[in-house]
């Protein structure tokens, strides 16, 4: 039993930053546009985010200035795909490119600085045993992640803007004949996107790792773009993903220490086997995926016309 | 640390009057030798690259105005790794250090091109007219190492984080276990791939994963200080690799296999500028200063470090060697019936030794 509880805590620690990511690429993709450049902006985000708190020794102000930047790259994201119609996809691999070698090149001062992790916990509940450690000792923004779920949960299926949202990821021309601002819409879908991708970025380098490294992400922007598909584009199968992710690479490196006599290099593969197994289980129903699917997802809208 | 300042000390007096002398003539006859250094990751602030610009800046200040040293960071092992040390040939410098396993075909194919530039390749077996090699038998320090982890651990398990089952990492296993069992025969090692060099991430995740399971030693041979941070955070203890870490595990870090090129790189470097220069392997260990156990923690008591320093003089006069008969591997095959294990034996190590948790991995 005492070996579970980190177990879950590790895991729920690794699929923090996927979650973050996916569900803001969840709502941006929701209004038609997809963003491949997420691996650039989490790492923008994370070398920006862990400066900042170096400089100010205050790690929140780290995670605003990483889902500041966040937003600032998906805004040029979105002026140069919504607004001058570039190729989606051509676009945010471009902005992933550039992503790597920015932060590279921005981090140069700061790599082998590291921030002190400090401790965590929400009052009364940590000390509970198992339970405590297992879930209550995590960074507040592993909680606020839930929230965020959740919220975006709602936000899709009970409120009027969410329902807007839908419908132009769905039909931009029959929601600009409504009268509304569809680019504008997208906009803002993006920026929430990029700010969400900023904190995933942020949450990397000064919680998970706590340091910066040049190309510390490895690759969790891709894993967090192929979850939104795989699940879906539902929050809760997000949700389920992103920790089946974490839990599951843990679980690798538990199954090693313990001797399981299987190659590394096959149980490295794992969690995204598992990853993808499971969410094409519970997706297969193929109605489904095209119901969830923005039907206009990639395609460039242009009001003038 | 005082030892080698005298060191300095005593050999700037002995050099002032000659360079008293020197300097006119020599800035006519003699240019300062360019030397070239190329590093696999950035410098940063711990690490092998760490170690290796403390060698190259010992080297520069010991040598003074004989030479003129650069560098490069960050240079991936490959096809960059050849244009870069070729234009280190090509901008005039006469030795160059190429200080990763990676970069041995492509040191080679550049020296074949420059004949008259000196090549010094880390912890790679192929030499050449220009090309010699270097590497330190970092495997004592970490015998040393599982002295002290066996002495200190209170649960007999000790966490290992490994990158690549090659033999160097596995040597290093394979010793600080022996020295761990040779003073806790209970004591058992896990041991954790993350299949990466350099990924904090991952370095971190595997940390925890064995302390979670009981470990409450834990160390790694991976390049990060993630693990050492992992190990404060938790109240664990960590032995550090590379390079001192203490400002990263102030209470965690009970001491440091460290590594150490200064005097190497002096070495080499004063070959070319008598002209005898020679292609060899050096191959050193504590003995030479290369490799060491430092930076003890507050956690160690005196006696244990005396214990432990004892232990370091009995490799250095030889009576003690990591790797004495009998060495029996985890399956119970005996390894070596007798005698001491020798280099060629060490260079194709590919088992586990008895007290190391579980399987190597394989297809």
């Amino acid at each position: 039993m005492d070996a579970i509880a980190p177990l879950i805590a590790a895991s729920v620690n690794a699929g923090t930053p996927l979650m973050l990511a996916a569900l803001g690429l969840l709502i941006n993709e929701k209004s038609g546009v997809i963003n491949l450049g997420s691996e650039g902006m989490m790492l923008v985000a994370a070398v920006v985010g862990f400066a900042v708190a170096i400089e100010t020794g205050d790690t929140s102000l780290g995670f605003a200035a990483g889902a500041l930047v966040g937003m600032l790259l998906a805004g040029f994201f979105a002026w140069l795909t919504v607004w001058l119609g570039a190729n989606q996809i051509a676009t945010g691999l471009a902005l992933s490119l550039f992503g790597a070698g920015a932060s590279a090149y921005i981090g140069i001062d700061y790599v082998g600085k590291s921030l002190h992790g400090g401790n965590y916990g929400v009052p009364l509940l940590k000390d509970i045993p198992f339970l405590g450690p297992a879930l209550f000792q995590q960074h507040p923004m592993v909680y606020l992640s839930l929230v965020l779920c959740a919220t975006v949960a709602w936000f899709l299926q009970h409120t009027r803007p969410g329902l807007v949202l839908r419908s132009v990821g769905e039909s931009p021309s029959s929601a600009h004949a409504l009268g509304y601002d569809v680019r504008r819409i997208c906009l803002l879908a993006l920026l929430f996107g990029g700010g969400c991708c900023g904190l995933a970025g942020a949450f990397m380098s000064l919680v998970y790792t706590p340091m910066w490294v040049e190309g510390m992400v490895a690759g969790r922007g891709w894993i967090a773009l192929a979850l939104t598909t795989f699940a879906t584009w539902r929050p809760l199968r997000v949700l389920l993903g992103a920790y089946l992710f974490g839990g599951i690479t843990i679980l690798t490196y538990h199954m090693q220490a313990l001797g399981a006599p299987i190659a590394s290099q096959l149980l490295s593969m794992l969690p995204y086997l598992a990853t993808v197994l499971v969410l094409v289980l519970i997706s297969r129903n193929t109605n489904w995926i095209r119901l969830n699917m923005p039907a206009s997802l990639g395609k460039y809208f242009n009001p003038n016309t | 640390m005082s030892r080698k300042f005298m060191r300095a000390a005593l050999a700037a007096i002995a050099a002032a009057p000659v360079l008293a002398l020197a300097p006119a003539a020599n800035a006519v006859d003699q240019p300062p030798l360019k030397v070239g250094f190329v590093y696999v990751s950035p410098i940063g602030e711990a690490g092998w690259t760490w170690q290796q610009d403390i060698g190259r800046r010992e080297m520069e200040k010991r040598l003074g105005a004989k030479v003129q040293t650069q560098f490069v960071e960050s240079v991936p092992e490959g096809a960059d790794a050849e244009r870069v040390i070729r234009d280190l040939a090509q901008q005039g410098n006469k030795l160059i250090f190429t200080t990763s396993f990676g970069y041995m075909n492509p040191t080679l194919k550049v020296a074949r091109q420059f004949p008259d530039v000196k090549f010094v390749h880390s912890t790679g077996y192929k030499t050449a007219v220009n090309v010699a090699t270097t590497n330190a038998r970092f495997y004592e320090a970490r015998y040393l190492a599982g002295i002290l982890a066996g002495k200190m651990t209170k649960s007999n398990i000790a966490g290992y984080v490994g990158a690549f089952p090659i033999p160097e990492v596995l040597q290093g296993i394979n010793a600080f276990t022996r020295g761990m069992r040779s003073v806790n025969p209970q004591a058992e090692v896990r041991v954790i791939w993350v299949n990466s060099w350099f990924d904090p991430g991952k370095e971190r995740d595997a940390a925890l994963a064995l302390m979670g399971q009981g470990a409450d030693i834990v160390t790694h041979h991976t390049d990060s200080t993630a693990v050492v941070q992992a190990a404060e955070e938790g109240g664990k203890y960590a032995i550090a690799y590379h390079s001192d870490m203490k400002k990263f595990g102030p209470k965690a870090q009970l001491a440091a296999v460290t590594h150490h090129w200064g005097d190497y790189f002096t070495g080499k470097v004063q070959e070319v500028l008598d002209g005898r220069w020679k292609s060899d392997s050096v191959w050193g260990g504590i003995k030479d200063g290369m490799t060491a156990l430092e930076g003890y923690g507050p956690a160690v008591p005196a006696d244990l470090k005396q214990f432990v320093l004892d232990q370091q003089a009995a490799i250095v006069a030889g009576t003690l060697s990591p790797f004495a008969a009998p060495i029996v591997d985890n399956t119970g095959k005996v390894r070596l019936e007798k005698g001491v294990l020798d280099d060629n034996a060490l260079n194709k190590m590919n088992y586990y030794v008895k007290g190391v948790a579980g399987q190597l991995p394989s297809k």
